[in-house]
Parts: structure tokens; sequence; C-alpha cells
């Protein structure tokens, strides 16, 4: 049996809410709020990043495991929000972690199925026995251009999965691939913020993508939406999740659980990772999930998930998903969010 | 700063390592080469400190040093571990007017320093409250 041994999740304690945005660039909030279906996100302060939410995610995704650090093999952290340019997040991970000095070990870019690249390879390797133990990690602190759409959803957080063949939580039944040169949202080398073709971001890109992949992977497993418990898409904002799951066949008592994004924002390479993360943690035995992930330019993995006996063991040993983001939370205003993401122009 | 500075430091300050002396059962961070009492390190052995415990005594930082000018107000305080181990750090995610002496605090994997635009990020632990509810800045 091959999967999930330990997960965890890290959401930074700030917020702003979809008014304070709108105030300052004399936008209209409620139609904001309807049509992305979202009213607050997160906030990471500045000493918040990619890094520091991954090591706290693979934190209690270790003790969930009931591993240390240094039985980890492998350390992937998909990310576009990456600290350098030129330096790797994952080998500060693993030097955090103590999964050093004998670890394989990459970063992973793919927009926002990042994370989802990196779990589809700790499988790999715990299916094949290369790898006892590896860390898949998907974070960001993502960006949005200010007054830009994407400036009220583009949120923070980071979840942690440890992959391998002993003491299963949820067992990886089958996954599924499916991409194409979808040219629909993109970040050139040295921009800061990221362009999109606006509503070419729909149609031939995420639902695409997302129906593509979660159709074969129903289609090779011989399952229908109605055997699942829980379904989890990506979520860039709260009305795609929920359309493509209802295109599907998929009904919002089977999202709802994973749909964070109300609350938290789109995570980027966190979205459907932290999720899953929030599925496990009030999931039962014998549960089926599905789970497909969405990285512009574009593609999409899919993955059909089945919780096992030993969840039970593991939910309460950290923070959940959940409580993180309905607990803890300090609101700010946009003044004090722009400092936070650099977007005031300083003299040098 | 030279990257080595904080590279050589990364044990400590990634992952809480201290050394503890057998002989006197004192735990010391940031860990000792040598014990004091005895003239090499062969009583000294890795010891690894909890990342829980109640903030000892803090102050909050009104006129910071240069790199830590866009923080302030910023709070430094020093924690008791729940091994009674007395770290100093900084203390994020709070309002320096709420805070107490006693309140609990986890501590968390957070940047420290990160040397202007183009030098190396320096990462590090600080102390977060343990805290639950919302507040407004």
């Amino acid at each position: 049996m091959v999967g999930i041994v330990g997960y965890g999740a890290k959401i930074p304690r700030h917020r702003i809410k979809v008014e304070e945005i709108a105030k300052t660039w004399g936008a209209d909030a409620p139609s904001y709020k309807k049509g992305l279906q979202l009213t607050e996100k997160s906030v990471p302060a500045p000493d918040v990043d990619t890094v520091t939410l991954s090591v706290e995610a693979a934190r209690y995704a270790l003790k969930r495991a009931g591993i240390s650090g240094t039985e980890i093999g492998a350390v992937y952290v998909g990310s576009e929000s990456h600290p350098y340019a030129v330096k790797p997040s994952g080998t500060i991970v693993a030097e955090a972690i103590g999964a050093v000095k004998d670890c394989h070990c990459a970063d992973y870019e793919f927009a926002c199925k990042a994370g989802s690249e990196a779990m589809f390879t700790c499988l790999g390797l715990a299916k094949s026995g290369y790898v006892k133990y590896s860390l898949a990690i998907g974070g960001d602190t993502s960006q949005g251009a200010p007054g830009d759409a994407l400036e009220y959803s583009a949120a923070a957080g980071s979840a942690a999965f440890i992959m391998g063949a002993e003491n299963v939580v949820a067992e990886v039944l089958y996954t599924h691939s499916y991409m194409s040169d979808t040219p629909d949202f993109w970040r050139r080398e040295h921009e800061h913020y990221p362009q999109h073709g606006g509503r070419f971001t729909g149609e031939p890109a995420y639902f695409e993508h997302i129906t593509g992949a979660t159709k074969a992977i129903l289609q090779k497993s011989g399952m229908k939406p109605q055997d699942f418990q829980f379904a989890v898409f990506h979520q860039p904002n709260g009305k795609f999740p929920m359309r493509v799951g209802k295109m599907l066949g998929f009904t919002k008592e089977q999202i709802v659980t994973g749909w964070l994004v109300p609350v938290l924002g789109n995570t980027y390479s966190g979205a459907s990772p932290l999720g899953l993360t929030a599925i496990l943690d009030i999931a039962k035995p014998g549960d089926m999930i599905m789970m497909c992930s969405y990285g512009s330019g574009a593609g999409s993995d899919s993955f059909v998930w089945k919780v096992t006996d030993r969840i039970k063991e593991v939910q309460n040993l950290c923070p959940k998903t959940r409580p993180q983001l309905d607990e803890h939370k300090i609101y700010v205003d946009y003044g004090t969010y722009a400092k936070f993401r650099k977007k005031i122009l300083k003299n040098k | 700063m030279f990257p080595s500075r904080t590279w050589r430091e990364n044990p400590q300050r990634y992952r809480l390592e201290a050394v503890k002396c057998a002989k006197h059962n004192k735990v010391f961070f940031p860990p000792r080469r040598v014990s004091p009492g005895s003239l090499d390190g062969s009583s000294l052995k890795p010891y690894q400190l909890p990342n829980e415990g109640t903030i000892y005594t803090f102050t909050t930082i009104e006129v910071p040093p240069s790199q830590f000018k866009d923080s302030a107000p910023y709070v430094v305080g020093m924690i008791e571990l729940t091994d009674g181990t007395k770290i100093t750090c900084q203390v994020a995610d709070c309002d320096p007017s709420t805070l107490k002496i006693g309140q609990k605090v986890k501590i968390e994997f957070r940047r420290v320093q990160t040397h202007g635009e183009h030098g190396v990020l320096s990462y590090g632990y600080k102390a977060v409250p343990a805290i639950q509810g919302v507040t407004t800045v």
C-alpha cells in the first residue's frame, strides 16, 4: 500500500478583507465578493515566506507520520513564489526539519500545480521502493498586482505530505495527469506580478484541464462521482471549483469540506493540497477522496485517495486546517498589507 | 553579512539544537564546545530544545538598528521553554500592547534578516503567541 503517511498545513495569521482592498481602489466590494465568492484572504507577514510556511507544514507532517526528519530521503517543494530566483527552497526546508544530508532535493514549478507535481513524484518514489519516505510540499505567498482582480484572491499557505509504503493514512489508488500548452497565466523573468488572459483562464484552461483529468481518472478507476465522500478541485476563487464539480457530477456537500478559498483566498500551489488536508482532518476510515489540481500553462493532476484506519490516530496530533483559518486571525488595513507585500516604492 | 556566518549557525537557528552537560546536567544554548569547569567538551551531548514555552520577560523595540527599521515597533522577549531553558528571540504576530509575561508561546521558523534586496536570506526561530481569537491592526 502506497500513499500519505503524514500531512500538515500552515496558514499565516494575518488577513485582509475584500472590502479593505476594494475601498483603496474605488471598486465595488459586493460585486467582487459575489463574483469571486470570497470574503477575505490570508496575508504573509514580512518574516513569512514559502519556505517558513513549508517548514511548519512539514514539521506537522513529520509528527503525524511518527518519523524523524533523518528518515526523509527526498524533499520536493512546489511553488511559484520561491524566495530565491537561484537557490533552492528545498534545501532550507530539509535543513530545518533535519532531513540532511543524505537526501534528494528539488524545487518544482508549474504555476498552481507545482505542489501536486511534488506529490506525484513522491508517490512514484514510494511505489518503486526507491525512497522509503519522501516529502512533497505545495505552498505559495502568491502575487497579485495592485488593483488587479488577482489582488483580491492571491493568498498564502502551505501543505506538506510525507509519502511512503508503511503506516499509510490515505492510500493512493489511481493518478492521472492531463496537460497542454495553454498560455492562460504567466510571469516573465524579472517581472514582479503575473499576467493573465482574463476570461481565457476559464473554459479552455481551468475547466478543460480539470474536467479532462477527472473524467480520465474516473474512467481509469471505473468509479462514479457518487462513490466519493469528498472532492477537492483547484480553487482560484470560490466559484470555479463549485462549477467544475457540478459539471462533473459532484455535489456541493462533497466539495464544501475542502473548499477553503472563501476565507483563505487562492494559495496557488497550496490550493488543492490544503483542501486535501482539511478533508483528511475529518475523514473516516474507508472514505474515498477525489483530488484534482490545476496549474496554468496548463495542466491538472488527479488522484483517488482511500482513507485508512490509521487516520484516527493522527488527526489530533497537530493543529488542523480549518481552526487555523477560523482562529488566531489578525486583520490588517491596506496600508499594512501594502507594506507587508512590498508594494510601496521606497528610496534606495 | 557574509553567508558563512548564518550557515555556521544553521543547526541552532533552524532546529534549536543545544548541548547538555552530562556532568552538571546543564543545557547550553547556543551550544558550547567546552563545558564550564572542564578542559574539553566530552561531557557535552546534543540536546533538542522543545518548541513551546512562556514569555519570561520582554521589551518593545521602538528605535531599531537599520536592518530592522521597517519592522518597528517589534518585540524581543526572553522565552522560558517547557524544559526550563531560556532563549532570547523576537516575538512575532503580536500586538506589543496586549502581550503579557507568562503568556504561552510557540517557537516558529521565520525569516530573521533579509540583508537588503540582494543579500542572503537568514532564517531562524521566533516566538508567536499561542492564543486564539481575532485582533485588528
